[in-house]
């Protein structure tokens, strides 16, 4: 009975070809819109989280400077207020799990014939365990190489690209930072983008006395221009900002209502911003080609009111040889919803044809999920037999006489 | 024989028009036994059309008994009477009513398929009927490639696929020429030969005369009820 009336509706539907066509082309277009703009929000929000848990969890960085001597304000970080004893100050607070003092800086690294200008970031071994980051081949420094300032370095996956190429294993070679020499003792594993945009793996880190000693020299000594730390868990955030600011003002003997020499930012903060706002965005994506799905449904109940008006006639002929209601409306209702669910199907491959155009032609990042797939999947099923729903029951509740009677 | 397959008793139908109520069918009585072969007729706006819409379950009278078959009609839901309309009565229309898009065998086998048979039954069914109406040749043609006297054939083979107990035919030789005409009420003869109730509506003498009884309506009521001493000898 269902695949008779199948049929049935394959029939009516290939009699007016070039309509239901057009008809269907609605759904397509709404079914393959929600799924491209689908793929790329979450394949957005993807990227976002990616740079998220690349960054390391709970963390705070407390920038030196940003302070004023003679009322000229000058960038965070540019001036050096903070110093190693800030850190160790930092790290033994109560809510602090670990910290690292870091000194960055941008220097010309050289490697037999190649170049290449990279981060320079000078820290302490905890750094990688805060920011959980590990060598992909060779080792990290240890806490000797710190104390005796020894000129070793670990390089980044971009930076080995830069230098040495495909051919040649980078640990155990020497390369030259601002003239000097350094170690190579190991890769560190490919991190990828910051959520801003940066290429973290375009990084040299040496251990921080190395780096202020034989690298950033002109700074007072012993200063740090950063100070990352971690937080016990996400819940102690507050508290520990609080903390940390009134440790450092302490220590920098700021009085009350004077401006900090100092800031700290909330990384894990920013990152949940940054996240929400991807969110957002993919929502609104979403929103936006719903819309031509509720467009191409209206165009599906439009053509089936015409089917309807056009067929009374058949209706008359099939209620006379014995369909009930029930029949008459299923065989509508059954048609609106080949029309849709065929236009979606060619909508989901139009779609996913769409979205990997977009990855190949911009780059960007696309991510298609079977979650995706099926919402449009059933939203389109639905769409069918709500906007089929009234053609049919209009259909069904036609007297047979009158229907028989129809010219 | 003598069974009752049609008792009407105080049949009234009323049509509600924005010029008042309009009584079409005004105290109609009839009794039509198994196997009879009974020619309904009258002029146009005798209301012979809605008795003929009323007998076939198309139409519900205002006021009334018809038993069909036993059955008291007026109290079944509209899914009961498509159920009459399906089993128990065979449709034959002037205009022949059939799907254009669809072929011959499928045309037959749609009451069939109301009846949810399967598919093989329903094919099977059909061809042997469409057979006998001498159409084998034309299974899988479309209504509109064949002639009028054959759509008609066609569809009686679809009034008959579900071996009704009542064949009603509304004016069924009205779009056809005499020859054609002749042709195919000797088909309604042969199926009364062998049993088949029919009751056809005509306003043609010479039609009605096929039929051994002739009822003929005026003003909404039933005027005539007749033995037909001429009915035409069926070779």
């Amino acid at each position: 009975m269902f695949f008779s009336m199948l049929s049935e509706a394959w029939h009516a539907m290939s009699a007016n070809r070039l309509r239901t066509f057009l008809t269907m082309l609605g759904m397509v277009i709404g079914v393959g819109a929600v799924v491209l703009m689908m793929a790329i929000g979450e394949g957005a929000q993807q990227s976002i989280k990616r740079s998220i848990d690349s960054m390391g969890s709970n963390l705070f960085v407390i920038l030196s400077g940003s302070s004023s001597s003679s009322g000229s304000r000058s960038a965070s970080g540019s001036s050096s207020t903070l110093n190693m004893n800030d850190a160790t100050a930092i790290g033994d607070l109560e809510d602090i799990n670990a910290f690292a003092p870091i000194s960055v800086g941008n220097a010309q690294i050289i490697y037999a014939g190649n170049n290449s200008n990279s981060a320079i970031v000078g820290t302490t071994p905890s750094y990688f365990s805060i920011r959980r980051w590990d060598v992909e081949s060779g080792e990290l420094f240890s806490d000797s190489d710190i104390r005796s300032a020894n000129r070793v370095a670990l390089v980044g996956k971009t930076v080995v690209e830069n230098l040495f190429g495909d051919e040649i294993d980078p640990i155990g070679k020497t390369i030259r930072i601002k003239k000097s020499p350094f170690l190579v003792v190991g890769v560190l594993e490919g991190k990828g983008q910051s959520f801003d945009g940066r290429d973290q793996d375009d990084t040299v880190i040496v251990p921080i006395t190395t780096a202020q000693r034989k690298l950033f020299g002109n700074q007072i000594p012993g200063s740090v221009r950063m100070i990352m730390a971690q937080a016990k868990s996400e819940k102690y955030m507050g508290v520990a900002e609080e903390a940390i600011n009134d440790l450092v003002r302490q220590r920098h003997n700021i009085r009350e209502n004077a401006e900090s020499d100092f800031s700290i930012r909330n990384l894990t903060a920013m990152a949940k911003t940054a996240s929400e706002t991807a969110k957002t965005m993919s929502m609104l994506l979403g929103a936006i080609a719903s819309i031509s799905l509720l467009v191409g449904g209206i165009g599906i109940m439009n053509i089936m009111l015409v089917s309807v008006t056009e067929r009374t006639r058949e209706i008359g002929i099939r209620m006379a040889i014995g369909a009930r209601e029930k029949d008459i409306l299923l065989q509508f209702l059954l048609e609106a919803c080949v029309i849709s669910i065929v236009g979606c199907v060619i909508g989901v491959g139009l779609g996913l044809g769409g979205a990997m155009l977009v990855k190949k032609m911009i780059g960007a990042e696309i991510l298609i999920s079977m979650q995706s797939i099926v919402l449009a999947f059933s939203v389109a099923a639905s769409v069918g037999v709500f906007f089929g729903y009234y053609p049919a029951s209009k259909a069904a509740k036609l007297h047979p006489i009158e229907a028989l009677r129809y010219q | 024989m003598a069974k009752h397959v049609i008792e009407i008793a105080g049949l009234y139908k009323d049509y509600d028009t924005p010029a008042g109520v309009f009584p079409v069918l005004k105290d109609v009585n009839l009794t039509i036994d198994d196997g009879e072969y009974v020619a309904i007729m009258g002029p146009s706006g005798s209301g012979k059309s809605t008795f003929m819409n009323i007998l076939g379950c198309l139409d519900r009278p205002t006021k009334g008994e018809y038993m069909l078959d036993g059955h008291s009609v007026k109290s079944l839901s509209s899914n009961e009477l498509a159920k009459l309309r399906n089993k128990t009565i065979g449709f034959v229309f002037q205009g022949f009513n059939l799907l254009a898009r669809s072929t011959l065998v499928e045309n037959v086998s749609l009451p069939l398929v109301y009846a949810e048979d399967q598919k093989e039954l329903r094919t099977k069914i059909a061809k042997n009927i469409l057979e006998r109406m001498g159409l084998g040749n034309y299974f899988d043609s479309k209504p509109n490639q064949i002639s009028g006297g054959q759509q008609q054939r066609v569809a009686i083979a679809r009034a008959l696929v579900n071996q009704p107990r009542i064949i009603l035919a509304d004016e069924p030789t009205g779009n056809l020429d005499s020859k054609t005409s002749d042709e195919i009420m000797k088909i309604f003869d042969e199926l009364n030969q062998i049993g088949n109730t029919i009751i056809i509506v005509t306003h043609e003498n010479d039609i009605a005369d096929h039929a051994g009884r002739q009822v003929r309506f005026l003003d909404g009521k039933i005027v005539e009820d007749r033995h037909n001493k001429k009915q035409k000898e069926k070779a």
